[in-house]
């Protein structure tokens, strides 16, 4: 009994260590002291850092999943991979932070940003559709406050408000979607709904009207198309470091609860449907927003639709449905994570100084930076899908799992989008290497810690593409547990 | 003897370029006389590995030698996994070759210089490795390694006016021929049941006559985008016009080859019984390149797009050598590749030459530069008389044999494609009397001055090999034969 009970502690270990970090955070903001409010940034990184390190060794989960707190939390590997991946966009995101002046003195905000990587781990381990609402409602409540929290810039208000709404429509379909599960199967549990759509006790029709609203909320989640319209709008408002934020750590969440959805309904009968219509989104959305990409002109919004790409790519190894399809999506997301960030990273350095994101303020980069330049040119061409970067292998798994799956129409689409999506990063690397810069913009140099996280995440995404093996291992080890 | 095959030549081959790239990057920009020694040294290096491997391969046993295998994700049967036959023997030390031209004949570049060196050595690494994978994954990894040097050099360092266009169209292709013959390839995976990428089990997995059927399609008619085979031959003239000299001379002397080299090892070696289906379609769409090729260069009226549409044409022949499927027509093809990677390489260098003093490549504007650039010439026409096969050099030995492929499999395609011989000297001498005959326009006579001593040692050691090659065929042709007596062997075992 003694070894249940420090199980179910350490279960949930990451989410104790973080809200005691948040709890620090607010308290630090009793204090108003400048010479502590001025490192907020490096706290919260630390204490990520540690919170990582902590479940690294303590709450390591066994190779069967275990249902744990009245059956509300699954202690399962994918669940433990997946907060790691979180903590690392926490740590990131909280250095990066320091770009936008108006948010990085405010303890709050980075305790906003813990309280949402809360709500995310409670994602990654819901094993019960009431837990699972209320830690996507943790997650993504903070995250609209924080895409408005310039409250001075209106685009940023504007943003915010955007998010929220959309969010929340959202979130009421996927409780309607929810509720239609509960009444036809009565029970809430996850597992036992599983059981219920396996043995055809909930009828098809129900099913899919329960999956359609379902996967409405998800889809808003990593913004896929149809909902992905929030996106390009609230990423271009929203404070640069929340939206690398939104972008990454807040898709995966949405990715690891899509999936756990779909291993279920992939293992039931009439699979198919379930996997025309993820083929369908997936297609969509790589279209979607490549071709839409095309278009813009400014960087935020350039990534945003790239994004939504992204996101389609890695649908297509949600499609395929196999353990190497999982095990693609997980590997995406990690290779993902640190591009994403990074990317967001260097706009809100650049945006700080030029004022804003539009392109022309990366015209001539490389010659006043070309370290940066250097980085984007690897951010962009990791999501790409070009080696020796991780986005390449990345893209290579999403494929491959298509291909081994029968979807080889779909990876053909997703090839002719790594085409198109070439097109506009190219264009890209373009405008910083070979045109003249507008205006005079002179840039600060950024902080050490702000070097120091860059620096980590362009390695991560030069490691990922070329140290493969511990990283294809702890992504099978993650897909092994969804 | 036996501790020098035990060193990791190819893997030297291939990682000194990649090295010496990112120490380039790393070196402070006002040392450009350290950055071009460097590059010039890891040139050389480079260049003597390929030759030492050329010489060090040994056509009397044969089959893949200096491997080396590593595994690198054993779950999926990726490795690290180098080694060469004699086809890619060949192919390396023509690699090896152009790659040192290069970097003499575009010594001058001193804007952006450390870049420009860097990428080229990118560039360099991504060939080398192409031609040494023994592993598809790896093979794929090596060839888009390529995308954004090719990219970047060509916008950053490429003629004003067509370089966004041409940089952008040649990059998007290459990209978008890979990536689908990446999807042949992994259907290939996975029906193999092997779960490996290793080339050589794949060579013997066996595959259904419908599959090979269906993928070689794909694969084949996806790298063939590489070459320019038609209907996508529309992309190397403006790419390769719009790049700078030595980006021309890698692009059009080795990439294109890489894309034929790779449609050889990823699609014919692995679906033999597919290719023979499939080899009367290739070898009229590779007819129709050359003659095809061969007349819109006569037509055109900028120096550098007639030899850029003249690679269009000299690479159908090179498809039609592997679409006959018959000892002569591999040769033939294996000499051409390699024929036609320091013929072109020769050419790109020599319009350089001539646009960096005139700066013109109108051919109506140009005139009379032999008094000044007696040398160029020279190259220029022994490249010519390469070009149209002349016995007595390298061309003929390479063409020869492809024409004898075809006519015991398909005499047709040998009757037509010959009017490329005909119509190839007619351009060709129509270039030399334009560009280096006739008057001095008065606008060039200011500033025109004779090549480099640098230059003029890459032209004739350029003429000289194609001269020697032609003369002597042994240099060459033991080495490429071994190669093709496996894929006999293959096509035979099918």
């Amino acid at each position: 009994m003694a070894i249940f009970q420090s199980e179910i502690f350490l279960a949930i270990l990451p989410e104790l260590g973080l809200l005691v970090l948040a709890g620090l955070l607010l308290t630090l903001s009793l204090l108003k002291n400048n010479r502590v409010n001025c490192c907020l940034g490096k706290v919260t990184a630390i204490g990520s850092i540690l919170v990582a390190i902590l479940s690294l060794f303590l709450s390591r989960p066994g190779s069967e999943p275990m249902l744990l707190w009245g059956g509300m939390l699954s202690f399962d590997s994918a669940g433990f991979v997946f907060r790691m991946l979180f903590l690392v966009g926490l740590g990131l995101t909280a250095i990066f932070a320091e770009t936008e002046e108006v948010v990085r003195r405010r303890p709050e905000f980075y305790a906003m940003l813990t309280f949402s990587v809360i709500g995310m781990s409670f994602m990654a381990s819901a094993a019960d559709l009431i837990m699972l609402f209320l830690s996507i409602e943790i997650a993504s409540i903070p995250l609209y406050v924080l895409a408005g929290s310039k409250t001075r810039n209106e685009s940023s208000v504007e943003a915010g408000i955007k998010y929220f709404l959309f969010g929340s429509l959202a979130s009421a379909v996927m409780v309607f979607g929810f509720s239609i599960l509960y009444g036809m199967s009565g029970t809430t549990k996850i597992g036992e709904i599983y059981s219920a759509i396996k043995t055809a006790e909930i009828p098809l029709a129900g099913l899919v009207g329960a999956v359609l609203f379902i996967l409405a909320g998800f889809s808003f989640k990593i913004s896929a198309v149809p909902f992905h319209w929030w996106a390009p709008d609230v990423y271009e408002g929203a404070p640069t470091p929340v939206s690398g934020f939104l972008s990454t750590a807040s898709k995966a969440a949405g990715f690891v609860i899509m999936l756990r959805l779909m291993t279920i309904l992939f293992s039931a009968e009439h699979a198919y449907i379930w996997q025309l219509l993820m083929a369908v989104i997936a297609a969509a959305s790589m279209f979607g927003g490549n071709l839409a990409a095309i278009a813009q002109k400014n960087f935020k919004r350039l990534l945003a639709y790239s994004s939504i790409a992204q996101a389609g790519y890695m649908l297509v190894g949600v499609a395929a449905g196999t353990d190497l399809g999982y095990t693609a999506v997980v590997y995406y997301l990690m290779t993902y994570v640190f591009t994403n960030l990074a990317l967001f990273a260097i706009i809100g350095w650049v945006e700080k100084s030029a004022g804003h994101s539009e392109l022309s303020a990366f015209a001539g980069l490389h010659k006043k930076s070309p370290i940066t330049a250097l980085a984007i040119l690897i951010g962009l061409l990791s999501l790409g899908g070009i080696p020796p970067f991780g986005g390449f292998f990345a893209k290579l798994l999403v494929f491959g799992a298509a291909v081994e799956n029968n979807l080889v129409w779909l990876a053909i689409l997703g090839i002719l989008n790594s085409v198109i999506s070439l097109y506009y990063y190219l264009r890209v690397l373009k405008t910083m290497y070979v045109d003249e810069p507008v205006g005079e913009i002179s840039l600060n140099p950024p902080s050490a810690e702000f070097r120091v996280a860059l620096a980590v995440s362009i390695i991560g995404i030069v490691v990922l593409g070329i140290i493969l093996l511990p990283w294809f291992n702890l992504a099978t080890f993650a897909a092994s547990g969804i | 003897m036996t501790n020098l095959r035990q060193i990791p030549w190819l893997s030297l081959l291939v990682l000194l370029p990649l090295v010496t790239g990112v120490v380039l990057l790393a070196i402070p920009k006002g040392k450009i006389g350290l950055i071009r020694w460097l590059s010039l040294a890891a040139a050389l290096v480079t260049f003597v590995l390929s030759v030492g491997l050329f010489i060090g391969y040994d056509e009397t046993t044969a089959g893949y030698q200096f491997i080396e295998k590593m595994d690198w994700l054993p779950a999926l049967g990726i490795s690290y996994h180098l080694g060469i036959d004699g086809i890619s023997a060949a192919l390396e030390l023509m690699a090896g070759i152009v790659v040192l031209a290069g970097v003499l004949v575009t010594w001058h570049v001193s804007d952006r210089a450390k870049e420009y060196f860097s990428f080229l050595m990118f560039l360099a690494a991504s060939v080398f490795g192409v031609f040494a994978s023994l592993d598809l994954f790896l093979l794929f990894f090596f060839f888009e390694l390529a995308v954004f040097p090719k990219y970047l050099m060509i916008v950053m360092w490429g003629s004003p006016k067509t370089r966004e266009y041409g940089g952008m169209k040649l990059t998007l292709y290459l990209f978008l021929g890979s990536v689908l013959a990446l999807v042949g390839v992994l259907a290939v995976y996975f029906q193999s049941g092997l779960l490996t990428f290793n080339l050589l089990e794949l060579e013997q997995a066996g595959f259904g006559v419908e599959f090979q059927r269906l993928w070689i399609a794909f694969i084949f008619i996806a790298f063939g985008i590489l070459p320019g085979l038609i209907p996508f031959h529309r992309w190397p003239p403006h790419g390769h016009v719009a790049a700078p000299t030595a980006v021309s001379m890698l692009l059009a002397g080795v990439e294109m080859k890489v894309g034929a080299f790779a449609a050889l090892r990823a699609g014919l070696m692995l679906l033999p019984d597919g290719m023979r289906f499939w080899a009367p379609l290739v070898i009229i769409l590779a007819t129709i390149n050359v003659v095809y090729g061969a007349f819109i260069a006569m037509i055109q009226k900028d120096f550098k797009y007639v030899i850029g549409f003249s690679s269009v044409s000299h690479m159908g022949l090179v498809f039609i050598g592997f679409a006959t499927l018959t000892p002569e027509g591999l040769t033939g093809a294996g000499l051409q590749m390699f024929s036609h990677g320091i013929m072109t390489a020769l050419f790109f260098s020599i319009v350089g030459m001539v646009y960096d003093r005139t700066h013109t490549r109108n051919l109506g504007e140009l005139g009379g530069l032999y008094r000044y650039m007696p040398v160029a010439m020279f190259g220029f026409v022994i490249g010519g008389l390469v070009s149209m096969g002349m016995p007595g050099f390298s061309g003929f030995i390479a063409e020869m044999p492809i024409y004898i492929g075809a006519w015991k499999t398909f005499p047709v395609s040998a009757i037509v494609s010959a009017i490329s011989i005909v119509v190839t000297a007619a351009y060709i001498l129509l270039v030399v009397r334009k560009v280096f005959f006739g008057e001095v326009p008065e606008a060039l006579k200011p500033g025109v001055s004779d090549i480099t001593l640098r230059d003029k040692i890459v032209v004739i050691a350029l003429s000289g090999l194609m001269i020697a090659i032609g003369l002597v065929p042994s240099i060459l042709t033991p080495t490429i034969q071994a190669g093709v007596n496996h894929i006999l062997a293959i096509l035979g075992g099918a």
